[in-house]
């Protein structure tokens, strides 16, 4: 009940601000973003180092919201798209190669970024019985909600996991004391611990040099691809399958993404409990 | 007056010999996982919290119960509590060194737990939870060494202490709150998204830790020259019983609100522990061996001639001990995981190095317990021979 005032407040102050000052950084910085200009994304070169003190999670200044967020990223997958053959796994590859994620098979001990599940688990307890026969066959990509009043970083005892200004839900690695409690506060079962050592479970000539691997005893997740948004790349999963997954900035009304919510019917998970996900499912 | 603890029987030294030998295979075992990682354990992606997390909870009651003897006894004047109130307040300090230690072993990078206190994040419930555990030790250790140092010396417990022993009732009761809200606060857990969590952890609490007390002091009455006194055992049989009524009626409660609702979600975990769902149903032998025994456990307690026969009323405590950590040291958190997040049923057990780290903090516990304890036998005979 009290988090709703607040919550449309903040949403409406958002929309607020699109309409008048900062829709215009927003355009360019989305978009140079969304096409990958440069090196060094405007996003950043506009508004240098938030992206890094975020990520790294030293200042705290850097983890408290602007006054007037004026990002809030999100994704939408397209599931008949994600049928095409080989898409799915193409994204999941994409994203774990890119991100170093070990593989221990489909075990207790499984790390995992991003999956696929059918709609009937996706969807638990707000699954559709009758719904139509090709939606329940369809792959459901599965990764971190980036939700928007996240209760995994309200349950953190050390800020190791933190939600980022332009709505990232991110990892500091190097402060997570590995106690768990934002795996059974997260209602989308979106995050990993390293139950054993990651790198024994990754291929040494396969690691990419540019991403960090994690020691043993810390949680991880989908990360949005911060390390890529900032120098203006789409995340992995979305340069993988362009044509399921799009990737834009929520809080403005003219994005990408918010011109695809506006044409086509979506879900989102677990509405019901208010963490407010990121992450749309086209059917 | 530490220094009685050195001096006994052979019995003595061969309880603690024997409880170091599992602290020895229980370190052996922690260095190991601290090698592997905690992969070693039954712990996975699903079920993220096993038996460790599950024994904090449980450990966190037994320590909030020392308020079962401490109100009686300092608000209402009740006397027959005094030569027992110590033996409470040294069972706080065991078990919530125990508690400690289960987070110890159960965190991924315990050389990185202070950043609990680096970076404190007062919208953590498990900030909190740090704080009032380590408050709640200081204030038992205060206390209790005080009173028993005043006992030695034949001399009235100092005026100073009544603040603490005043502020250690709200303290008891704020450790066991604070560690439900741990669990009352998540979305999506249905089995513990719920409003009597806190109530019933302090009623299985104020049932289990005194049932415990009432073991422990029928055991030292029978080794050694204490005795603790026909009418203290009684009340405290007394308040086990009523706490473990209150427990059953809000467990009641919890089983009528799902299933009259008829909310798929806050019925599954309960069908889970006591029926089994979709074939799976590796703790509904634990959960009604519970059942019983916390039904018989009350009923003898409830009969007076029963419960004033000490062998029934061993029995009984240990029946309703049993009972309750049964229902939270095992059912309560890795219930709270089943169905997982898709309503898939992963089932959870304790592996062979699990046990044994977990038996080894029981058995640190017992150790603290039992040298706290001897020297307050100690205090207390001597007193015994001079009057
Ligand atoms: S999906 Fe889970 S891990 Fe991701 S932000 Fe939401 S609660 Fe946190
Ligand atoms: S496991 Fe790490 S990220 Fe998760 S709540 Fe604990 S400290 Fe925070």
């Amino acid at each position: 009940m009290l988090g709703l005032p607040h919550r449309t407040e903040r949403r409406a102050k958002r929309e607020r601000v699109m309409s008048m000052n900062r829709r215009q950084f927003i355009k360019i910085a989305g978009l140079s973003t969304l096409f990958g200009l440069g090196g060094k994304g405007a996003f950043e070169i506009l508004r240098p180092g938030m992206l890094d003190a975020a990520e790294h999670g030293h200042g705290a200044p850097a983890l408290e919201e602007p006054a007037e967020p004026a990002i809030r990223w999100g994704m939408t997958i397209d599931v008949e798209k994600c049928a095409e053959p080989g898409v799915v796994d193409k994204c999941i590859k994409a994203c774990h190669s890119v991100h170093n994620v070990p593989d221990f098979g489909d075990s207790k001990d499984q790390v995992k970024w991003l999956w696929q599940d059918d709609y009937e688990h996706t969807f638990a307890g707000n699954e559709n019985q009758y719904m139509a026969d090709h939606v329940k066959e369809f792959p459901f990509l599965c990764l971190c909600n980036h939700c928007d009043e996240p209760p995994c970083v309200r349950v953190c005892p050390t800020k190791a996991t933190f939600r980022r200004p332009d709505g990232v839900v991110a990892m500091d690695y190097h402060r997570c004391i590995g106690c768990r409690f934002c795996m059974a506060a997260c209602p989308f079962g979106a995050r990993s611990f390293n139950w054993l050592d990651p790198r024994d479970a990754l291929n040494e000539k396969e690691y990419n040099m540019e991403f960090p691997t994690r020691g043993r005893g810390v949680v991880e997740k989908c990360n949005f691809c911060v390390e890529r948004l900032a120098k203006g790349l789409m995340p992995a999963c979305v340069e993988a399958a362009p044509q399921a997954l799009a990737f834009g900035n929520l809080a403005d009304p003219d994005s990408n993404v918010r011109q695809i919510l506006r044409k086509r019917p979506s879900m989102r998970r677990k509405l019901e409990l208010g963490s407010e996900p990121s992450v749309f499912y086209l059917v | 007056m530490i220094e009685k603890a050195l001096k006994g029987e052979p019995r003595y030294y061969m309880w603690l010999v024997f409880l170091l030998g599992i602290i020895g295979v229980g370190m052996g075992c922690w260095f190991y996982q601290l090698h592997k990682g905690l992969g070693i354990t039954g712990m996975g992606r699903d079920i993220s919290w096993g038996v460790y997390i599950a024994q904090f909870t449980f450990l966190v009651g037994v320590a909030a119960s020392a308020v079962m003897i401490v109100i009686p006894l300092y608000l209402h004047n009740y006397k027959k509590y005094a030569k027992v109130v110590i033996f409470g307040e040294f069972l706080a300090i065991a078990a919530v060194t125990m508690c400690m230690l289960f987070i110890v072993v159960d965190i991924g990078q315990p050389q990185r737990m202070l950043n609990v206190l680096l970076h404190p994040t007062p919208n953590s419930i498990l900030f909190y939870d740090m704080i009032v555990l380590a408050g709640y030790l200081l204030i038992n250790i205060i206390v209790g060494y005080n009173c028993l140092l005043a006992d030695a010396q034949h001399r009235p417990h100092p005026g100073w202490l009544k603040p603490f022993i005043w502020l250690s009732i709200p303290w008891a009761v704020s450790i066991h709150t604070v560690t439900a809200f741990l669990y009352a606060g998540l979305p999506g857990r249905h089995l513990w998204l719920t409003a009597v969590m806190a109530p019933r952890f302090l009623a299985s609490a104020f049932a289990s830790g005194p049932a415990l007390l009432v073991l422990v002091l029928l055991i030292i009455s029978r080794v050694s020259k204490f005795d603790p006194g026909r009418d203290a055992l009684q009340t405290i049989a007394k308040t086990i019983l009523y706490a473990m009524i209150i427990n059953l009626f809000l467990v009641g409660m919890e089983v009528f609100t799902a299933f009259y609702s008829n909310i798929p979600g806050h019925m599954h975990p309960l069908q889970y522990l006591y029926a089994g769902l979709h074939g799976h149903g590796k703790l509904v032998a634990w959960m009604w061996t519970a059942a019983p025994f916390a039904a018989i456990g009350v009923i003898l307690l409830l009969i007076p001639s029963a419960r004033r026969h000490h062998g029934i009323l061993a029995f009984a405590c240990a029946s309703i001990f049993l009972a309750a950590w049964i229902d939270k040291g095992i059912g309560l958190v890795i219930g709270g995981f089943i169905p997982n997040p898709f309503h898939r049923i992963i089932e959870y057990s304790a592996t062979f190095p699990e046990i044994s780290i977990t038996l080894a903090i029981w058995a640190i516990g017992a150790l603290i317990l039992t040298v706290l304890h001897k020297v307050a036998i100690a205090v207390r005979e001597e007193e015994a021979s001079t009057t």
